[in-house]
């Protein structure tokens, strides 16, 4: 066996060695220097995010079921830094009487999720990626249902597990299927027997839906927004940002690379589910009362965007995908990071409790409003120029009335962030959340999402970056 | 051309002063926000005349001042073709733009320092303020039409910061919500428009635009779009845009609301900068619409025409004297709107795009003047209704003089300078149609009926009772009054078709007596007319006009019977039968489609939140169901019905 290969698996096997130190230091380490998991663990981890930043290669290893190339390194940096903002945020739940004791399990089980992102992005063989996806999947429900104390968290997770598993078993029968008529599950072998017969097409058609769950579209979305409801703060900001990214790249790489040959049938899929997704997500959204129901709309109705990138099938789309999953996570982060210190400081989640919030913290309302304005494309926020390219790689592609579609519900989706903003700073309010002041963990993940959206759109060179990575079908 | 390089501070200095108010104004004292604002806005306003002394001195080239591009850096690559620039563009049209609006923002800031002293929020006021007139100003130095869109949401966002100022007011928040998505939506026209106009020439560039290049152009017109070239489409988007902001018929409703906000703040955004943000849209892409969409620019001047009529009829019922400046403010720039519509291009077919940017220009001092006169008078009584005012030219002489002279100006009465800009605006449409010329001149004769009307209601007329008697306002507020009056009297004797003209060669100015005559002899009846009717304050209420009936029955004159069939022209068939269907139709239909729309979004959100319910097995159903259609969906080639 050449051992060369594993060389090549540098950020799976960074990531497993910091797993397992974690583990040592969380199992054997004394009382007082546990004091100090927190610290050590960021630190570790944004060690690990800088060194997959260094430059290295391209190619494959154990005969193609591992691949790897320069977009997949950026998008994995991607996660990297959306799991570190994670962890700033943990810090305050973490703390809480409850869950202090488990400390070490929770960034065990994030970074066993990561680890199966990893794996479901680098897979070149089907296995290898359902493997990915098993081991995203299992122990996010663990996440899901941390706080096993409290009743809406456990059942949060049964339903998180149990649509997972239903959608793994589609998923399955459509690899079965796959494998059944062409006879190879190595990605690089698939495409040449794929000749579009009705049982490929079927297969196709099952397969695809265990990703269309996992980035929740419409109408794969139902457990949405009731885990992401009951799962604590910091794991449903997980859910919505990491998991989502590294779902909606796997299936863009997978429609470009494996699928090619039914351009025409999954162009028709991602036509309806997006145009679904936006809308009844908007539909919904409007009528919530509870912040993170609402902000789990919201992301559905983001995750119809942020495919957009990927119907036209091109270079250019690619990039505006990736490029939007960097934005969105910066926005989302930056409202989860909000959302989520409130919560920890008032134990207040609704938009109504919000109503004064400018009087008592202006900073967070004006972090919020920063937030809700990129999510829903305002300019010169960076969330418009991610929109922006999205919609423009579609439009290149001609697909004028799903733009047209887009472009409405940005509109309808305005009001009701807008709806929030409202609440923060005109509403008034006898006893609004009362003003106080954030550690420096969350400090410091407010000022990265902060900076991340004013600067992203103005910093060209990130997107010309990504584009000189991207390639079409 | 490196010397115009200072012209960046223009844009850095109100977005510095926006950055510290917003930041660090709430530690700071009122006095001291609103001072600090003023101070930097005024060093702005210096170097925006300093640039148009610049500008208009330099020598010209082949007869025309040279196009500046002070700054034009890369911004973004796009997809190899498309590249997005950040810069600044200086010709004469954006320069007059420069002087417009420091000017105007200026005498606000100063104005508000006492109009609004006292109120909570004063440095945030300023610092919304300074956010607003940063974003006016990249909009009109924009060298790309993205930029100019960036901007043009920025102005979106401050003017709803601005109308919203006094949130706890319902109305206030009401009109800020109505006002910023009206807009949105017509900038949703803007956006698809700027799409496909970029898509089809590859480029952002006004320079390149406006160069009208064939090559350029030759997919955009050889493309079609349901029976029209994607060129006329994609301007005709690009107006709606323009029309959204601007306030023309059918997207004028968010206008007459935005009047909630504070008063200085109509003055600058409702009179001279943000609602002439349409107009100047259409200015900067005149020559494209010229040469390869008249027809779109056709359109243009019947949409400004028929809102001018229809916002004018309005006005003459208002009581609101906000409202009457509001719609006479619609009126006006439907008047600009003409004028861009029935220009051509050239020395003499031109007039129209010389004159309106001479309205813009001169409308944008008297209108602020008259917004900012209002507001004294507010300040003064209280209220924003008419009944509550009459007799008020003993107590506010200053007010009354420099208001005086805004509703000459408007009225199109010589030497004031609206006479100016106005007269070429009608004889460019008698050169366009004689009818279009006779309709114009009509609607100019409305607006003097209806601002004498406001202005005698406000002054003459039967004193009301007061509280308190009314007092002059202070000077921070009478300053900024008589600072515009004066520019009032004197801006018509600029000769202003040697800085802006259509192909930028010097347009000599030449009244043609006929209209000159014409419409003063017009605007004169009309004045005359409302001097009669309003000037001795018989109440125009019904039951006191019965009175009044009664008193002239017994006069026995000739006069009587002229008197009748006046008010009942006036009153019975302008008033009842025209004005107030238009705005029945205004209020219900156009606004309750507007009203409709958010209401049945909300309505079908709640019909189907049933569907969520929270039952896992009914999820795993939807989702299995999911799972057939969307196999079902790939296979449909394979599936015959």
């Amino acid at each position: 066996m050449n051992y060369s290969n594993f060389l090549y698996m540098r950020e799976e096997i960074s990531l497993i060695v910091l797993m397992v130190v974690l583990f040592l230091y969380d199992l054997f380490a004394g009382k007082k220097a546990l004091n100090f998991f927190q610290p050590v663990a960021c630190v570790l981890f944004a060690i690990h995010t800088a060194l997959l930043l260094l430059p290295r290669g391209v190619g494959e290893a154990f005969g193609g079921m591992y691949q790897f190339n320069e977009i997949n390194i950026f998008v994995k940096s991607i996660l990297n830094i959306g799991t570190l903002i994670v962890f700033l945020l943990s810090s305050n739940w973490l703390k809480s009487e409850g869950t202090v004791h488990k400390r070490g399990e929770f960034f065990f089980l994030t970074l066993s999720t990561l680890l199966g992102m990893y794996f479901m992005l680098s897979a070149g063989n089907f296995l290898m990626y359902f493997i990915g996806l098993e081991t995203a999947s299992i122990p996010m429900a663990c996440l899901i249902a941390f706080d096993k104390y409290k009743k809406v968290s456990a059942e949060a997770g049964a339903k998180y597990i149990l649509s997972a598993a239903f959608a793994s078993g589609l998923s399955l029968y459509g690899i079965s299927l796959i494998y059944g008529s062409v006879g190879t599950l190595y990605f690089n072998d698939v495409p040449a027997g794929i000749t579009g017969d009705p049982l490929q097409i079927m297969a196709f058609g099952f397969f695809v839906v265990g990703l269309l769950f996992k980035i929740s579209l419409v109408p794969f979305h139902q457990w949405a927004p009731d885990s992401y409801e009951g799962a604590p703060t910091t794991v449903t900001a997980y859910l919505s940002v990491v998991s989502k990214a590294s779902g909606a790249f796997v299936l863009l790489t997978l429609l470009y690379k494996v699928f090619g040959g039914l351009m025409d049938q999954w162009q028709a899929i991602l036509f309806a589910t997006i145009a679904l997704s936006i809308t009844v997500a908007n539909l919904f959204a409007i009528r919530q009362k509870n912040l993170k129901r609402f902000l789990a709309y919201s992301s559905i109705s983001q995750a119809g965007y942020i495919m957009l990138g990927a119907i036209g099938g091109t270079a250019l789309g690619m990039t505006s995908l990736v490029y939007f999953l960097l934005v969105y996570l910066f926005s989302n982060l930056a409202a989860f990071a909000v959302i989520s210190i409130v919560e920890h400081r008032s134990g207040k989640i609704n938009i109504s409790d919000y109503n004064g919030f400018y009087q008592t913290n202006p900073r967070l309302s004006v972090v919020m409003t920063f937030a809700l304005f990129s999510l829903a494309g305002i300019p010169p926020f960076a969330g418009f120029f991610s929109k922006f390219f999205v919609f423009a790689a579609a439009v290149d592609k001609e697909f004028y009335v799903l733009v047209f579609i887009a472009l409405i519900n940005t509109v309808i989706s305005l009001y009701y962030y807008l709806l929030v903003v409202k609440a923060m700073f005109i509403n008034p309010n006898d006893a609004p959340i009362a003003s106080f002041r954030s550690d420096n963990y969350t400090r410091l993940a407010l000022i990265i999402t902060t900076a991340g959206i004013l600067v992203l759109g103005v910093a060209s060179n990130i997107y010309e970056y990504i584009s000189s990575i991207s390639y079409g079908m | 051309m490196n010397e115009m390089e200072f012209t960046l501070y223009i844009l850095i200095l109100p977005l510095v002063s926006f950055i510290i108010l917003g930041l660090g104004g709430y530690k700071m004292k009122p006095v001291v926000s609103g001072l600090l604002g003023s101070v930097l806005l005024g060093a702005t306003t210096l170097l925006s005349y300093a640039t148009a002394f610049i500008y208009f001195t330099a020598p010209r080239v082949d007869g025309a001042f040279a196009k500046m591009m002070p700054y034009n850096m890369k911004w973004l690559d796009f997809g190899g073709t498309l590249q997005f620039n950040l810069g600044i563009l200086l010709d004469p049209i954006s320069v007059m733009m420069l002087v417009v609006i420091s000017t105007v923002s200026l005498m606000v800031h100063i104005y508000s320092m006492g109009y609004m002293h006292g109120e909570k929020g004063f440095q945030r006021y300023y610092a919304f303020l300074s956010l607003f007139t940063f974003s006016m100003l990249g909009l009109v130095l924009a060298t790309n039409i993205f930029q100019m869109y960036l901007f043009w949401e920025l102005v979106g966002v401050s003017s709803f910061l601005l109308i919203g100022f006094y949130y706890t007011k319902p109305e206030a928040v009401a009109a800020s919500k109505k006002a910023f998505i009206v807009t949105r939506f017509a900038d949703l026209g803007f956006l698809i428009g700027i799409l496909l106009l970029s898509f089809y020439t590859g480029t952002f560039d006004f320079d390149k635009l406006c160069s009208c290049d064939p090559a350029l152009f030759s997919g955009a017109i050889q493309a079609s779009f349901l029976g029209y070239s994607v060129i006329s489409v994609a301007l005709a988007l690009i107006f709606i845009g323009g029309a959204g902001k601007s306030a023309m018929f059918p997207l004028q409703i968010w206008l007459p609301d935005a009047m909630e906000g504070p008063t200085p703040v109509s003055a600058l955004i409702h009179a001279a900068t943000m609602v002439v943000a349409g107009v100047f849209l259409v200015a900067r892409l005149f020559p494209v619409y010229e040469t390869f969409a008249p027809d779109v620019l056709h359109g243009i001047a019947y949409v400004g025409a028929f809102t001018s009529l229809f916002a004018a009829a309005i006005a003459c019922v208002q009581t609101d004297i906000k409202r009457v400046l509001a719609f006479s403010t619609i009126s006006q720039i439907g008047f600009m709107m003409v004028a861009l519509g029935v220009s051509g291009m050239g020395s003499h077919e031109g007039t129209g795009y010389m004159a309106g940017m001479f309205h813009l220009f001169t409308h944008a001092m008297f209108k602020a003047l008259l917004f900012l006169g209002a507001g004294a008078i507010i300040h003064a009584v209280h209220s924003n209704e008419m009944s509550n005012m009459g007799g008020l030219r003993k107590h506010l002489p200053v007010t009354h003089i420099t208001f005086l002279i805004a509703c000459l100006a408007i009225s199109g009465i010589p030497p004031f300078s609206g006479f100016f800009s106005k007269d070429e605006i009608l004889a460019a449409s008698f050169s366009f149609s004689p009818l279009m010329g006779i309709a114009m001149s009509g609607i100019a004769g409305l607006t003097a009926f209806y601002m004498f009307r406001l202005y005698y209601r406000i002054f003459w007329g039967t004193p009301s009772e007061h509280k308190h008697t009314p007092h002059e306002a202070p000077a921070l507020m009478t300053v900024p009054l008589i600072f515009l009056a004066v520019v009032t009297c004197v801006a018509g004797f600029i000769p202003f078709g040697e800085f802006v003209s259509s192909d930028g060669l010097i347009y000599e100015i030449h009244l043609d007596p006929t209209v000159a005559i014409t419409s003063v002899v017009v605007a004169c009846l009309a004045i005359g007319f409302a001097t009669w009717m309003y000037k001795k304050g018989s109440n125009t209420m019904p039951d006191q006009l019965a009175t009044t009936f009664c008193g002239l029955h017994t006069a026995a004159s000739h006069r009587f019977y002229i008197d009748e069939v006046y008010l009942f022209i006036t009153r019975k068939i302008i008033f009842d039968r025209i004005s107030t269907p238009i705005a029945w139709f205004d209020r219900h239909v156009v606004d309750g489609f507007m009203n409709g729309l958010s209401w049945s979004a909300n309505r079908v959100a709640y019909l189907i939140r049933g569907f969520q319910s929270g039952n896992v097995q009914q999820y795993a159903y939807v989702f299995l169901i999911g799972t057939f259609l969307i196999v079902a969906l790939a296979l449909s080639q394979y599936i015959n019905f």
